[in-house]
């Protein structure tokens, strides 16, 4: 059995570790709070956010796309149908295009991917990071190691890497993540991409031609309740 | 005691983690970015519950029980060192299946992790080795 002195000297020694520790601790944390941007974080506890929106506020139809950055159909619509929706619909005034995270569970690479798209958002390039993310989708999700991929994806657009780097190690958006994932399920989102055109919800990696007949189906209805 | 110094160690490292995790420290010291992957995956936490909150809890436990079991009136006494031979047991296997996770699914290591699984190995030895010891004693 240890006598009172080496009792004593033991104590002295877990003390001495838990300061130690603790230190550390307030050392890193003042590090990593000097590196980041000024910002609240984390991001999105207790804010209202409405998605990432693209197109004009006073278009005739809202479009609402829940996506996740890992599922094959979100890159499908994102490669096939998005570009001539962007072009003839988004870009003419007709559609405003609201886009809403929901990283699956289950997808390891999602929820950095997302990530990923929000610090590249906070310099107002959220979009280009979605296009990069959806048109290399084939090569990150069989990385072992995606995350340097977003890196070369956020070098691509022209982000502040600086910036692009804090935001990533914060991780500061990871609760407005799991609430925007916790939104989607309670609005009863099942599945990725899930679209509500005006109010109309439909899922799929829908081709442009019967993409466009929902919108002028929104359209039209929204015309006749506003005459 | 040597089992209480590492469980201290373990709390303080699981401790740093899980302030990370709910935002509280603004970076993590990782470097290469392994570290967040690992983090920032849905395996980072189960059933809503983040996994280093998981280590602050067990090696709280583990921590208290070493205190206890070298305190004079329960020196000699075996149930401590059982109990911390059980704690440290499912440490360990809670390790293995978080390392496993990191090498076969997430593929990134997070130093600070592995860190863990050796702490908690090194501490499952140890116990060991004063449960032996008490055997041999007794």
């Amino acid at each position: 059995m240890a006598g009172p002195q080496q009792m004593k000297r033991f104590y002295l020694g877990l003390g001495a570790i838990a300061v130690v520790g603790v230190g550390l601790i307030f050392i890193a944390r003042a590090r990593g709070n000097a590196g980041s941007i000024p910002t609240d974080a984390p991001v999105g506890v207790g804010a209202a956010f409405e998605g990432h929106i693209m197109g004009s506020d006073s278009a005739p139809v809202t479009v609402v796309e829940y996506a996740d950055f890992e599922c094959p159909a979100c890159a499908q619509f994102a490669v096939l149908t998005a570009p001539d929706v962007r072009q003839r619909l988004i870009a003419t005034g007709q559609v405003r295009w609201v886009f809403r995270d929901f990283p699956l569970d289950g997808h390891p690479f999602s929820m950095p991917a997302h990530h990923a798209a929000q610090c590249a958002g906070e310099q107002d390039k959220f979009f280009e990071m979605h296009d990069q993310l959806y048109f290399n989708q084939g090569r990150w999700v069989v990385d072992r190691r995606p995350q340097s991929r977003f890196r070369d994806y956020a070098k691509a657009i022209g982000l502040d890497m600086k910036r692009y780097d804090d935001c990533m190690s914060s991780g500061r958006y990871l609760p407005r993540l799991a609430r925007e994932r916790e939104d989607a399920i309670a609005a009863g989102v099942s599945q990725t991409p899930t679209f509500d055109i005006g109010g109309q919800r439909v899922s799929g990696a829908l081709m442009y031609d019967n993409f466009r007949k929902y919108v002028d189906q929104a359209a039209a209805a929204a015309a006749a309740k506003s005459q | 005691m040597v089992s209480a110094a590492l469980a201290l160690v373990g709390l303080l490292l699981s401790m740093y983690l899980w302030l990370y995790k709910i935002g509280a420290l603004g970076a993590l010291a990782c470097g290469d970015g392994a570290c967040e992957q690992v983090q920032l995956s849905p395996y980072a936490q189960i059933l809503g519950v983040p996994v280093a909150l998981l280590g602050v809890v067990g090696y709280s436990a583990i921590f208290m029980i070493a205190l206890l079991g070298i305190q004079p009136r329960l020196v000699g006494a075996r149930w401590p060192t059982d109990v911390l031979l059980v704690l440290a047991a499912g440490g360990v296997a809670f390790s293995a299946y978080l390392t496993y996770l990191e090498a076969a699914v997430i593929h990134a290591w997070c130093r600070w992790c592995i860190g863990s699984a050796a702490i908690i190995v090194a501490l499952f030895g140890v116990v060991i080795a004063g449960r032996v010891r008490w055997r041999v004693s007794s």
